[in-house]
């Protein structure tokens, strides 16, 4: 058994306290603490993605208790992917906030960080329901002391509802895995997969309410129209590194519907059937275009950016909801693109924030180093829109080709389409006020001189736009790679006889004991 | 028996449900606790209530589940976290901004569009 998988989790585990600890009025040491964990983590992911790359299925029990008596942690094609998608993200944030000093403007900045990116891999790496939740609550915690980091009254207004929404979620979530565990017996994914398909056609009740509260959860977790009220003030407020980092947050959300709904309750048991054509499809189709709507609505440019991730939040959700392989791959594709664009987004927002005097989308005097964040902005504004040549592009193409000859085919075309053509004029509209009329607006002799930011933020954006193009150029191997997972994601038997089978503590007992 | 703890559950998430509707910190806190109250009892019942059994396999005929309560024991900790979380955090908006109201602001007052 190879210790690899957990030190994902492990390792920001033992940073974040040490940096707490040991290195916590000295930033400069944090600092290279954070970069040299991040980078860490990021060599890690890269090997266990090429671990699992042939469809490997990696398996690990703690304290070496067999499933489903002990937790496991599972690697397969689709959980080391997202490790290494949270990785590169956090790797492009971190050197952000540093480069932004963001990290020095309040404490603990860089254990928070840690801590946050400890929930993030171990959501995606688990094996266990119970435990999900248990990771869901530490990147929560985190996630709020990230969210108020630096202070000031509008953030802590907006974090005290992201706490209360994301509370009441997690008490849905506990009240799920209870009618689950009351149904079931057990709480290990694989396990449940086995057991929910014993259930009788007669008593599908329980396990029928477990299933959509399950739904709801992530639902809320992925900002999914009617659900996503928490997710404009937070993400707007919330310090354009951490908002960034967020982006992975929604992809949490749409990962364990994934997860959950090709394993426990996958679209052929009859328990379960209906509820992603009837409820999530029309939800996903209504995040989709009132996403967008809002994206032409705004009056700032954070709000923009924070609608426009719920905008390509119901891209993803629309295709995971067509629930073929092809449109799971599409979706994988497209949660790699949007969290890459979203990141970027919520960064170049920072940018312009830093150097304006607000974010209104009104005419101003140009942002200091306006040429480059206005093509920043420029570049990233089309991948999110989903114009060639950048990745959205792609992705949006998947999808429309996965939907090609599904039900509801017009209707998710029409509103696919729709919905860029409004995104492309309120990115356009949005852009042309802020960077273009500055040009219109004399500088008061008063107006306070603002410094150009540091050279590395824009490395930073810049990385996550390279990133963007690099998924477009090599979009076909990417591609190939998704329909792989999405293959391994619709063959669960052999990720559940990994689990179950492999013999741990339990299955040799020794005498005397 | 079950029926008290069937009827404990709704009414305290009814009663939970009520409080968090509210516009402001206070209620809607002492509502997130009453949900969290709600819950631990439901994850408690969702092993089946046995009374006056061990949480072991013995020779006994019945013995009760132990996975709930630890379940619950979890749940218990981590809402007890959160809540703290969040009473400092509506501390702080409320000290900062003198007002403890869970929405934002009206409409014009957050526009600022100079």
């Amino acid at each position: 058994m190879s210790h690899w998988i957990i030190l994902p989790i492990v390792l920001p585990a033992m940073l974040a306290p040490f940096i707490v600890l040991a290195a916590r009025y000295h930033i400069s040491i944090q600092r290279v603490f954070a970069v040299a964990g991040v980078l860490a983590q990021l060599a890690i992911a890269i090997g266990l993605a090429v671990a699992t790359s042939d469809g490997t299925i990696i398996l690990y029990q703690l304290g070496d208790w067999a499933a489903p008596f002990g937790i496991v942690l599972v690697g397969d094609r689709l959980s080391t992917i997202m490790v290494l998608l949270t990785a590169v993200l956090s790797l492009f944030v971190l050197i952000y906030a540093i480069a932004t000093e963001w990290d020095s403007r309040g404490a603990n900045f860089h254990a928070l960080f840690q801590f946050q990116l400890m929930g993030i891999m171990g959501a995606f790496l688990t094996g266990d329901l119970f435990n999900l939740f248990v990771f869901f609550e530490v990147l929560l915690i985190a996630s709020y002391g990230l969210m108020i980091h630096a202070g000031g009254n509008e953030r802590m207004r907006a974090g005290v509802q992201y706490v209360l929404f994301n509370l009441l979620g997690s008490t849905l979530f506990l009240f799920a895995l209870g009618s689950i565990y009351a149904e079931t017996g057990t709480l290990n994914m694989a396990d449940l997969a086995h057991r929910a398909a014993l259930i009788g056609a007669d008593a599908t009740v329980g396990i029928r309410v477990a299933a959509v509260l399950l739904l709801l959860v992530f639902a809320i977790k992925a900002a999914l129209v009617p659900l996503h009220f928490w997710l404009p003030s937070s993400y707007a407020e919330a310090p354009g590194p951490v908002a960034a980092l967020f982006a992975i947050m929604t992809k949490v959300g749409a990962y364990a519907i994934i997860r959950v709904y090709t394993m426990i309750f996958p679209p052929n048991l009859e328990a379960t059937s209906g509820s992603f054509d009837v409820w999530l499809q029309p939800a996903a189709l209504l995040s989709l275009a009132l996403g967008m709507v809002g994206v032409l609505a705004a009056k700032k440019l954070d709000r923009l950016v924070a609608f426009a991730v719920i905008g390509s939040m119901g891209m993803v959700l629309v295709s995971i909801s067509m629930f073929t392989p092809t449109s799971i791959a599409a979706a994988l594709y497209y949660i790699l693109h949007s969290t890459l664009a979203g990141a970027a987004l919520f960064l170049i927002v920072d940018l312009v924030k830093a150097s304006r005097k607000s974010l209104a989308l009104t005419a101003m005097p140009p942002v200091a180093g306006a040429a480059l964040t206005a093509g920043l902005f420029f570049a990233a504004a089309i991948a999110m829109a989903g114009l060639p040549p950048l990745s959205g592009f792609i992705g949006k193409l998947l999808i429309l080709d996965a939907a090609f000859g599904a039900g509801h085919q017009g209707l998710i075309w029409f509103v696919i389409l729709a919905s860029s053509l409004v995104a492309v004029v309120g990115f356009g509209r949005a852009g042309s006020t802020v960077f273009w009329k500055a040009k219109s607006v004399m500088l008061d002799a008063d107006d306070p001189v603002y410094e150009r930011p540091h050279v590395m933020a824009y490395a930073a954006v810049g990385g996550l736009i390279a990133l963007s193009a690099t998924l477009t150029v090599l979009g076909g191997y990417v591609y190939d790679y998704m329909i792989a997972t999405s293959e391994q994601l619709f063959d669960p038997a052999p990720y559940i006889s990994t689990v179950l089978e492999t013999p741990g503590k339990l299955s040799t007992p020794t005498e005397g004991h | 028996m079950e029926f008290l703890v069937a009827s404990a559950v709704g009414i305290l998430t009814a009663a939970g449900l009520y409080l968090v509707m509210r516009l402001r910190t206070f209620p809607v806190i002492l509502g997130m606790s009453l949900l969290t109250y709600a819950v631990n009892v439901f994850l408690f019942a969702s092993g089946r209530l046995v009374i006056g059994a061990p949480p072991i396999l013995t020779d006994a005929e019945t013995y009760t589940d132990p996975l709930p309560q630890a379940l619950v024991l979890t749940a218990i900790v981590i809402s007890f976290g959160m809540t703290a979380v969040v009473v400092m955090i509506a501390l702080g908006s409320y000290l900062g901004s003198d007002d403890d109201g869970v929405n934002d602001p009206a409409f014009e007052k957050d526009e600022d569009l100079s």
